[in-house]
């Protein structure tokens, strides 16, 4: 297949890109998305230019490594899907497209397509952890605790910290990452005790970090390629109510 | 630095809420103009004056007042904040795939009802506070007439309706996201909220139409 890409280009360390436009042909449609710059890459190389700087690691929805604005969507046309595991076969061929980098006062362009999302390493550094050593694994069956609840907070812990929430959402929100962290621990016993503390803790370094505020519009969730449920966010005003009526 | 948004929040979802139900109080009040001409005439007039000689109704008004202004100033607030959030803006804008149109609007929608509030202040409130009205047979303020003659204009209904859907999608997604900000996060809760939410803002958003409508077809 043959395409038309508009894609954001911007010199590391520069304030600002614009988009270049750049033609593709003999395109395979089992290549997935990023196989696709690749191949772009290597004509660029052979042209002399710089290439397309994005990030990657996977390259099988695992990792949260990857991800841009595609058409105008995080991650793409398809829901609950990373970059990497979107394929050619989801576009026509003569089809134009447009990539940008995820787009958040909180996520810098480090170059081209990647961004810097350090600012969610600090919210969990903020108190998305256990803070006392919990030792080996015990054993399994002396924690009381039921199947559905860790269910749950498996549910919550498979965020891969990708970003698409924040991207996607009209007030750059960190809420369903941050809402996603405060349930997984908060459902764990081994986290509930601090749980007043962590939500306080993390929820000022959200703000610190210039995240906006969640309208609720549940954009995020669809866009999730882990699909976390958008009721992460009200499980996170919820210990952050109880916090600030109960906690100190 | 960026504030917290989420007691800015719980003050918006607080006011937005006591609007919510003030509402529901409001328009009770309100299907007395449904009643036959001069039946309704009377106790409508009666029940006005009731309302505006009420100490705890005084109270009520207040809070009333606070409340809306309060949920519009952090309106404007947290929509400051969210441009900064922002940062630069995508060339290519497609993110309204994936969340509904008037959950993105709020603070459209909210305009409207702003600009909307003033006209209806104005028209009513402002008339039957700082206005010498003619009284009726009763010797009451007559703002049933006043009502009357404002919905006996096409002009004035078609306004109110425009206005009133814009409240409709205002509540639409304003009745549940309220609940998320208070943290109702069970699952079943989800749902009994989701559809509370579409009762309440049809009966609520149905009522405040129906109104001007029937005063003008009964009265032209
Ligand atoms: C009849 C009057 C009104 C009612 C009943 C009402 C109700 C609500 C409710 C319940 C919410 C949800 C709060 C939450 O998400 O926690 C809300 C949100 C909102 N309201 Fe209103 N509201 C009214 C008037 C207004 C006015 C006059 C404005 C603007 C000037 C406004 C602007 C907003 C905005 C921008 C939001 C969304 C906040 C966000 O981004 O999360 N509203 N409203
Ligand atoms: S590269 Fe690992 S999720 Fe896409």
């Amino acid at each position: 297949m043959k395409l038309t890409l508009h894609i954001w280009r911007q010199e590391q360390g520069a304030s600002t890109g614009a988009m270049h436009t750049y033609a593709l042909t003999d395109i395979p449609e089992d290549m997935s998305f990023l196989e696709m710059l690749d191949l772009l890459n290597e004509q660029l190389m052979k042209q002399g230019e710089r290439v397309i700087e994005f990030d990657s690691d996977c390259r099988e929805g695992i990792c949260g490594q990857c991800g841009m604005m595609i058409n105008g969507r995080a991650h793409g046309p398809l829901k609950h899907t990373t970059t990497c595991q979107l394929y050619m076969r989801s576009f026509k061929d003569g089809d134009t497209i447009y990539a940008e980098p995820f787009r958040a006062a909180a996520f810098p362009v480090v170059c081209d397509l990647k961004i810097d999302r350090s600012a969610f390493d600090r919210i969990i550094g903020a108190g998305g952890y256990v803070s006392v050593s919990t030792g080996q694994a015990p054993e399994a069956n002396s924690i009381p605790y039921a199947h559905e609840t860790a269910e749950a907070a498996f549910d919550a812990a498979a965020c891969i910290g990708c970003g698409a929430c924040v991207a996607t959402c009209k007030n750059s929100s960190a809420a369903l990452f941050t809402g996603a962290k405060i349930t997984h621990m908060a459902l764990l016993p081994q986290g509930q005790t601090e749980t007043a503390a962590r939500t306080q803790k993390m929820v000022a370094q959200m703000h610190k970090e210039h995240f906006g505020h969640c309208t609720n519009t549940e954009a995020c969730e669809v866009e999730c390629p882990q699909q976390i449920s958008v009721l992460h966010i009200a499980r996170m005003n919820y210990e952050y109510n109880k916090a600030s009526l109960l906690h100190k | 630095m960026q504030q917290n948004t989420l007691p800015q929040k719980l003050w918006m979802s607080a006011t937005g809420l006591f609007l919510c139900v003030f509402l529901v109080i409001h328009l009770l009040g309100n299907l007395q103009l449904l009643l036959p001409a001069a039946d309704a005439k009377e106790q409508f007039n009666w029940y006005s004056r009731l309302l505006s000689g009420n100490i705890i109704i005084k109270v009520i008004a207040w809070v009333l007042y606070c409340s809306i202004i309060g949920h519009a100033v952090y309106a404007l607030l947290l929509t400051l904040q969210s441009r900064r959030a922002n940062g630069t803006r995508y060339v290519y804008d497609k993110r309204g795939a994936s969340s509904k149109w008037y959950s993105r609007n709020m603070g459209l929608l909210g305009t409207i009802i702003l600009i909307f509030l003033v006209i209806h202040f104005k028209d009513f409130w402002y008339r039957y506070k700082f206005t010498d009205l003619p009284l009726d047979a009763r010797g009451q303020p007559d703002l049933y007439t006043v009502v009357v003659f404002a919905f006996a204009q096409w002009w004035y209904v078609l306004l109110y309706v425009v206005c009133m859907f814009a409240m409709g999608f205002h509540l639409l997604h304003g009745f549940f996201s309220a609940a998320r900000t208070l943290g109702l996060y069970h699952p079943k809760f989800t749902r009994w909220v989701k559809v509370s939410g579409w009762l309440y803002t049809v009966v609520i958003t149905g009522g405040f139409i129906i109104i001007p409508i029937y005063v003008y077809f009964t009265n032209s």
